[in-house]
């Protein structure tokens, strides 16, 4: 039994830590490997789609880690994505590890660049580096992290390797001590035009955890599912007040 | 041997055979669907193999392996197909 120390951020509170990442990324196996059997899963608010829960302490602060399910997007919407994107939008993690892996970077990335849209409490955890190492890839971890504005980190779950640059990185982000400066998408400038006006309707009642400019973009997607979500959550109709 | 002006579609793409996608013509959030895994113009996919009943068929795109079925293949359009 590992006593509860009180944590730098002054509480007893623990951290939200959510997993996300492709299909095949090993999320699962670096869940089993930060929770260990302190894990148990539960089923997502009505939802089929089963989502794990489990928790680990860190230098005295406990972390509830929460594996979502793996998916190649979070804007089509399938059961899982929509899960996974609900959580992000509504559950507001502290933090959020994004698992790519390191044989297949280009396929990953496209949901890097979806995430850092909507977040910027982001850390990349690029897996299966022993793979890419096998397979001869060499992947620049520190250019990439140049690139993307958030914490790049390269591990091996399998092997357990990496693991505690991981955890500091999780731990440092969630605390606030690492500023993120997320890269984001340009679109064409009429696009960025409809963004602007937008986001300046928005900001006078969405709450602030909400990312303005990412809800701006699903509006102008015509995303009907993220706007039922977001009405359910605040019980107003977005649609008139946003769209006319 | 390659052809670069030949259009098809993903659904008439032989087994064995590659190509690179040309248009992709579904809409909607079907059209969001192919774009994230990975069909967008200029991509390579190459046709792997065929089900028994004639679909799904699986198709290699940029590294991953991916079944699709003969009704949203077909909206693909690519080009330059070699073997």
């Amino acid at each position: 039994m590992i006593k509860f120390i009180k944590g730098k951020g002054g509480n007893f509170l623990s951290f939200k830590v959510a997993l996300l990442g492709n299909p095949n990324t090993g999320k699962t196996t670096l869940f089993n490997v930060l929770t260990g059997l302190n894990q148990h899963t539960g089923n997502w608010a009505g939802k089929t789609v089963l989502k794990s829960v489990g928790s680990y302490v860190y230098e005295g602060q406990k972390y509830e880690v929460i594996d979502l399910p793996g998916t190649y997007s979070v804007v089509s919407s399938s059961a899982e994505e929509e899960v996974a994107r609900n959580y992000l939008c509504f559950a507001n993690p502290e933090v959020v590890v994004v698992v790519v892996d390191a044989t297949n970077l280009e396929r990953n990335l496209n949901l890097v660049l979806q995430l850092l849209e909507i977040k910027s409490n982001i850390i990349v955890c690029v897996n299966l580096l022993d793979e890419a190492e096998r397979k001869k890839i060499k992947i620049r971890l520190d250019l990439l992290e140049e690139e993307l504005g958030v914490p790049v980190v390269g591990i091996s779950a399998r092997k357990k390797e990496g693991i505690s640059n991981l955890l500091e990185d999780i731990s440092n982000v969630a605390k606030g001590e690492v500023k993120t400066n997320p890269y984001l998408v340009k679109y064409n400038l009429e696009i960025e035009e409809k963004i602007k006006l937008l986001e300046g309707r928005l900001k006078a009642f969405i709450p602030p955890m909400i990312n303005n400019r990412w809800l701006a973009l699903r509006l102008l997607e015509g995303d009907e599912e993220v706007i039922f979500s977001l009405e359910e959550s605040l019980n107003k109709n977005i649609n008139k007040e946003v769209l006319s | 041997m390659e052809n670069e002006l030949k259009k098809m579609t993903l659904y008439d793409l032989p087994i064995g055979y590659k190509a690179k996608v040309y248009a992709n013509e579904s809409k909607g959030e079907k059209r969001r669907r192919m774009l994230d895994i990975g069909l967008v113009q200029g991509t390579w996919v190459e046709c792997l193999r065929i089900s028994p009943i004639g679909e799904p068929k699986a198709f290699k795109i940029r590294g991953a392996i991916i079944a699709l079925r003969n009704e949203d293949a077909g909206e693909i359009i690519v080009d330059s197909i070699s073997e």
